[in-house]
């Protein structure tokens, strides 16, 4: 993958939410806050948006209903004049593919327009979607974080792409899918070690619909890729989307419940990793919110985390309910 | 032989509706290599999911079969087999189109329902709940996200577009309904 030869750092950026991030993992959105404005980039909200729609499950719902909901997203970030930002690889999926096929297929979108013109609103395809992930690659490049990096991480981290962000590769022009290595670098320039384990890219389990329907097969694949983790031995995984967070996290009170199996790996998505590597504290960053806590893992954070965790153990973080969360 | 399949299973308009979606006709470009299935997580964890199998039934027009298999609902659209495919076959694109046309015939299962439900009611498919109201005071975000949570005109925008493409009443749903 190569950087982008025009300067498009220049371009305004929105922040999409999306919903996990904001609704169950706010951690995750006040480390993206805080991180950008460290690094100078300046973000506009944008007020009124909604679920991208999740691309799992309202894809498979109706195509039209989800083109229809997601170009609504892109008018709001296209009155602003500013690229769309994601923290999410599903938000980014649908938000990203919805931009593509509305500019390509003409007769997509007079009829999403249709709909919009009915709530004062109409697609042009003027702006871009980005992911924070291969935003921070290509615009700001590890080099330059490296540079803004104050406490360099002493960790050894299981780097999770997750699928969307890499996937469709036709679409997404981001480089080998089957053996990435933007993110790693990206992750390196904290100062951490990515670790190399088996089957890095495959899937957490839960998209597609999966986490909410077929709960125990989701499971299974977290599962599988947990003890992948595990004999990898390191300190966390660090991932680039709230869902893949959320089932590693969740996932991992789960078969703990389900089968009395406890990895205890703590989970990080990647602002808040960065946050961490900016001399942020877990508590800033809200990853004391996390349901998995370990202490060794605060142990090795040192003065950053002194005297703000007692450590909780597994179990002690916070009840999801059932996993009924979409994509 | 288990589960012969008969000639009058076969109806050749299920094919067509397939291939509705742009591309969905290359399934007919299979020559078996297994390819998909090898490298699919899902078949790795539940040896009896085969995506090549499926799509294949899809292409023989055995609409009852591939509509009423629960494997239908298994895939994580992590697009590993639809990136490896050698003959460029679009597995995932025609799986989501195989789970709508199932949708379209009142196959929406219950815990699909749910979200489909909350994104109408809320704009959201996970809302805020009150934990993380709290969670968010403590990070000192707004206690509510400044979206559809904190916009009730645009909560109205987006329900709606959801009545304007009829998608409430494919899920089934009165948006009279108490919240």
């Amino acid at each position: 993958m190569t950087k982008n030869s025009t300067d498009n750092s220049k371009r305004n950026l929105s922040l999409f939410l999306g919903c996990i991030a904001p609704n169950r993992y706010p951690g995750i959105e006040s480390a993206t806050r805080k991180v950008m404005e460290r690094l100078g980039i300046s973000i506009k909200e944008l007020e009124g948006a909604s679920c991208c729609p999740a691309p799992g499950v309202f894809q498979s719902f109706d195509k039209k209903t989800w083109l229809t909901l997601a170009s609504r997203n892109l008018c709001l970030s296209e009155a602003l004049n500013a690229d769309l930002l994601t923290v999410c690889n599903g938000c980014y999926a649908t938000l990203a593919d919805t931009n593509r096929i509305l500019r390509e297929d003409d007769e997509a979108k007079a009829g999403v327009n249709e709909k919009l013109s009915e709530i004062g609103k109409g697609f042009s395809g003027k702006i871009e979607v980005r992911h924070i992930v291969e935003y921070l690659f290509r615009e700001v490049s590890p080099e330059k974080i490296r540079d803004v990096v104050t406490q360099p991480l002493d960790l050894r981290v299981s780097v999770h792409y997750g699928c969307h962000l890499i996937k469709p590769s036709h679409e997404r022009k981001l480089g080998s899918v089957e053996n990435p290595s933007f993110f790693d670098e990206l992750v390196e320039a904290t100062g951490a070690q990515s670790i190399e384990y088996e089957d890095k890219t495959a899937c957490c389990g839960a998209g597609g619909g999966a986490r909410s329907a077929v709960q125990d097969v989701a499971l299974r694949l977290t599962e599988k890729k947990l003890e992948h983790m595990q004999k990898a031995d390191v300190d966390c995984i660090v991932d680039a989307c709230p869902f893949c967070h959320l089932q590693f996290d969740q996932g991992q009170f789960e078969l703990a419940g389900l089968q009395g199996k406890e990895f205890s790996i703590p989970v990080l998505h990647y602002s808040q990793l960065l946050g961490l590597a900016f001399g942020y504290s877990p508590e800033e960053l809200g990853i004391h919110l996390n349901r998995i806590q370990n202490t060794e893992f605060y142990t090795k954070l040192g003065e950053r985390a002194e005297n703000k965790f007692p450590g909780k153990k597994l179990g002690t973080g916070t009840d999801f309910g059932k996993g009924g969360v979409p994509t | 032989m288990k589960h012969p399949i008969k000639t009058s299973e076969s109806d050749p308009a299920f094919f067509e509706e397939i291939k509705e979606e742009a591309g969905a006709e290359k399934i007919l470009m299979c020559f078996n290599c297994k390819g998909c299935s090898t490298g699919c997580p899902v078949t790795d964890v539940v040896p009896q999911y085969n995506i090549k199998k499926l799509l294949r039934m899809s292409a023989m027009g055995l609409r009852d079969r591939v509509l009423n298999s629960e494997h239908l609902w298994y895939c994580t659209t992590c697009f590993r087999c639809q990136e490896r495919c050698p003959e460029g076959v679009k597995t995932v694109d025609t799986m989501l189109k195989l789970r709508s046309i199932a949708v379209k015939n009142g196959f929406m299962l219950p815990d699909h329902k749910k979200i489909a439900e909350s994104v109408m009611r809320t704009g959201h498919g996970v809302p805020i709940d009150e934990q993380n109201r709290k969670k968010r005071k403590e990070l000192e975000l707004d206690e509510l996200p400044g979206t559809v949570h904190s916009c009730p005109e645009a909560l109205e925008e987006v329900r709606q577009l959801v009545k304007a493409c009829g998608f409430d009443r494919l899920a089934g749903f009165d948006q009279s309904s108490p919240a």
